[in-house]
């Protein structure tokens, strides 16, 4: 079980969006259950292949996912998830 | 909300969707919806009342909308995916970059929607936007991967969708950089419709696949004359395509060429002889040419183009007009430009007004019922 958090950006498009407890090893794994609970949200954050977008990351325990292409970091008990963009242009 | 009363006025721009309704004295706007994200394209749908848009996210990817009440407010539709084994070229896949053009399908089918896309395909909806398909036909046609090339964007692109109203299962699309091709079978079989064509750049210049139209459009009350609006001049054809003839200025000692090079091309939906373009300087520059903003319309089939300057600025302009940035309807014209001007006129562009000139850069301009 891993808490995840998100930016406040994405409550733009997914208004019912909150912090939540997610039962998955990988970060692929919580991706796949995030869009079972709010459907459309991983083509927010993964691309058609699953690959994490470019100015979108994810934290997991303090530290931004290794597997950008996959998504295969594993999450213990209890970790702790971040998604967030970064914003940039004018 | 905007209320359903008369023409309206879309801008697809940089930071969002803007809506018009027409007031007697000009246009009020109505409504200013996804704020702060760039819309390539939006367009109102007359057969399902829907106006539709896409979204070019910096971060969460590309997007598409539907509005139901007339651009006040979109919802989201699931966007057109690539298979996961599409590839650009060998070992570099394919992933959706850019929704470039949204183009309605035939009358008779109304839940049918087109979008062109970068990479270069062509993708179809038949359920109204529940789901979507790759056209795998033109997907899969053998000039793709090695006769195709990136021009306006990365990687080829779509920009240009005509869905032929005497028959749906013929479509014209244009692609930069490849050119034009048409399907007769409803998108499984294309053909290249390149006959004409001449791009000097090239090291043979008239390819069957490999030239860079800007846009097309073609004339509603007689379909078989299309304008294009190519890199390398403008063309017109007279048979539906089959073979295009420039109807650019010619390079004269001492006279400034003005009809030539630029982006969006519009013909008139009555006149087989008259269109308008926004010239810009070629090609290297990509300005208004001579710092002056320029409309021209041709009344004769393109043997001369009439310079429209009246309300516009003929110093220190270098607005730059995108090909889907300039509209035409019965009498009134519209354009907007990369640096947030907004011009409009109701006498086929004989003088312009002003709708603003603070607008966010422009990527798309279209009227709507």
């Amino acid at each position: 079980m891993a808490h995840v958090a998100f930016t406040p950006h994405l409550s733009r498009y997914f208004p019912d969006l909150r912090a939540a407890d997610v039962e998955a090893d990988t970060v692929a794994g919580l991706v796949a259950e995030l869009e079972r609970a709010h459907p459309g949200l991983a083509s927010y954050l993964v691309d058609e292949r699953g690959r994490l977008r470019q100015h979108v990351n994810v934290f997991v325990d303090g530290h931004a996912v290794r597997d950008r292409e996959r998504l295969l970091d594993a999450l213990g008990r209890g970790s702790q998830v971040y998604v967030v963009q970064a914003l940039s242009g004018g | 909300m905007a209320k359903k009363d008369g023409p309206r006025l879309l801008l697809g721009t940089r930071k969002g969707v803007f809506t018009f309704t027409r007031r007697k004295k000009g246009w009020k706007l109505a409504s200013h919806a996804q704020a702060g994200n760039p819309i390539p394209y939006v367009f109102h749908d007359a057969r399902t009342g829907s106006t539709w848009c896409s979204i070019d996210h910096g971060h969460w990817g590309q997007k598409l909308a539907r509005s139901r009440d007339h651009g006040a407010t979109f919802e989201s539709v699931e966007e057109p995916k690539y298979p996961v084994d599409a590839e650009i070229k060998p070992g570099k896949p394919a992933i959706l970059r850019y929704l470039w053009c949204l183009a309605p399908g035939h009358a008779s089918e109304p839940d049918t929607l087109y979008v062109g896309t970068e990479p270069g395909a062509l993708f179809a909806t038949r359920d109204d936007g529940r789901s979507f398909e790759l056209v795998e036909g033109l997907w899969n046609h053998p000039s793709r991967m090695e006769q195709w090339m990136g021009g306006g964007r990365d990687e080829p692109g779509i920009h240009s969708v005509l869905v032929d109203p005497r028959d749906a299962r013929r479509m014209l699309v244009a692609i930069s950089s490849a050119g034009v091709f048409e399907t007769r079978d409803r998108g499984a079989t294309w053909v290249p419709r390149n006959q004409g064509m001449e791009s000097p750049y090239l090291p043979q210049p008239t390819p069957d696949v490999g030239h860079d139209p800007h846009c097309i459009q073609w004339c509603a009350r007689k379909l078989d004359v299309i304008w294009q609006q190519n890199h390398c001049g403008i063309f017109r054809s007279t048979d539906g395509a089959r073979t295009w003839k420039p109807v650019h200025e010619r390079e004269k000692k001492g006279k400034r060429r003005l009809a030539f090079f630029g982006f969006p091309i519009c013909a008139d939906a009555e006149d087989p002889k008259t269109a308008w373009i926004v010239p810009a300087d070629a090609d290297q520059r990509r300005q208004a040419i001579d710092g002056a903003l320029r409309v021209m319309r041709t009344e004769d089939g393109g043997k001369s183009w009439i310079d429209l300057r009246r309300g516009l600025p003929d110093e220190r302009a270098y607005d730059v007009v995108y090909r889907h940035a300039l509209d035409v309807r019965g009498d009134d014209v519209a354009f907007g430009s990369t640096t947030g001007n907004v011009y409009w006129s109701e006498d086929r562009g004989d003088s312009w007004r002003e709708l603003g000139h603070n607008f966010p850069p422009v990527y798309c301009v279209r009227f709507a019922e």
